[in-house]
């Protein structure tokens, strides 16, 4: 059973946001993790290379929370036969949806845009159906 | 260059912020989709306080003309809330809710070296690759 732990939550949502805003700044883009993602695969050239930068900060800020004292746990409940099921659900449906958590959820939502105000709406809900059935219907 | 550069350092941030909100974990992700059980508040604080700095920041970044590596700020202009909107972002909930990852943090949490986390980045990018083969036709 996991925990409420606002102060790191705080302190990381505050990291994200300054990310975000560094990203604007600099560079005058938008931080969408699944574009950005994407258009490795889909871009050439300088297009290519800063999103593969952006997408290898990630993991390297991963490396440096670690090398922070991070805690390395993760707690990965769904079962084995659904993790690739969902990545290509999420995949597929975020090129779709030109968006996720980050692009839609804070980019989005922090500049009240309407197609991102109701992207989070919608990928919120479902993936609440989602967990509700996995843990409470089908988990039991 | 100096464009990588800055998207190297935004991506690192931002990778950080996810480990230190704990969003690499998604038994907290799913805690906070699973309002039917012990609920977890905790992404909604990550995602507050994230969308808080970028609303600040967004609105100050874009009262200049120009971003200060590039020319032009390439944020999205659409208003249109069409079908494909709603249905990707339905299809990347319910892979976010399934696996409890969505592309930030399961790419950040790479560091982690958990098989499963890897094999839902590959079935990812092959999600993303089949959107973009058979909606779009392969062109960019």
């Amino acid at each position: 059973m996991t925990n409420f732990t606002p102060l790191p939550a705080l302190i990381g949502g505050v990291l994200i946001g300054l990310a975000a805003v560094l990203l604007l700044y600099l560079n005058g883009r938008v931080a969408g993790v699944s574009g950005i993602m994407a258009g490795v695969m889909r871009m050439s050239g300088a297009e290519r290379w800063w999103r593969f930068a952006f997408v290898a900060g990630l993991v390297l800020g991963g490396g440096l929370y670690l090398a922070l004292g991070g805690n390395p746990e993760i707690t990965i409940e769904a079962a084995s036969a659904y993790i690739i099921p969902a990545g290509l659900l999420v995949g597929f449906g975020t090129r779709l949806g030109n968006g996720c958590t980050s692009g839609h959820g804070v980019c989005g939502v922090a500049r009240l845009s309407v197609r991102s105000l109701i992207a989070t709406a919608a990928f919120m809900a479902t993936a609440m159906i989602t967990v509700f059935i996995v843990r409470h219907v089908i988990g039991g | 260059m100096p464009q990588i550069f800055a998207a190297l350092a935004s991506g690192i941030l931002f990778g950080l912020g996810l480990g230190v909100s704990r969003m690499i974990d998604p038994s907290k992700v799913q805690g906070f989709l699973d309002v039917a059980g012990a609920w977890d508040a905790t992404l909604l604080v990550v995602m507050v306080s994230a969308l808080a700095v970028y609303a600040v920041g967004y609105r100050l970044v874009m009262r200049r003309p120009k971003p200060i590596l590039g020319d032009v700020f390439h944020v999205p202009t659409r208003r249109d809330v069409d079908a494909r909107l709603v249905l990707g972002s339905a299809i990347f909930g319910i892979g976010w809710g399934l696996a409890g990852f969505c592309p930030g943090p399961a790419l950040t949490a790479l560091v982690l070296g958990r098989t499963e986390v890897l094999l839902f980045i590959v079935a990812m990018l092959v999600g993303a690759a089949l959107h973009d083969v058979l909606i779009e036709g392969g062109k960019a």
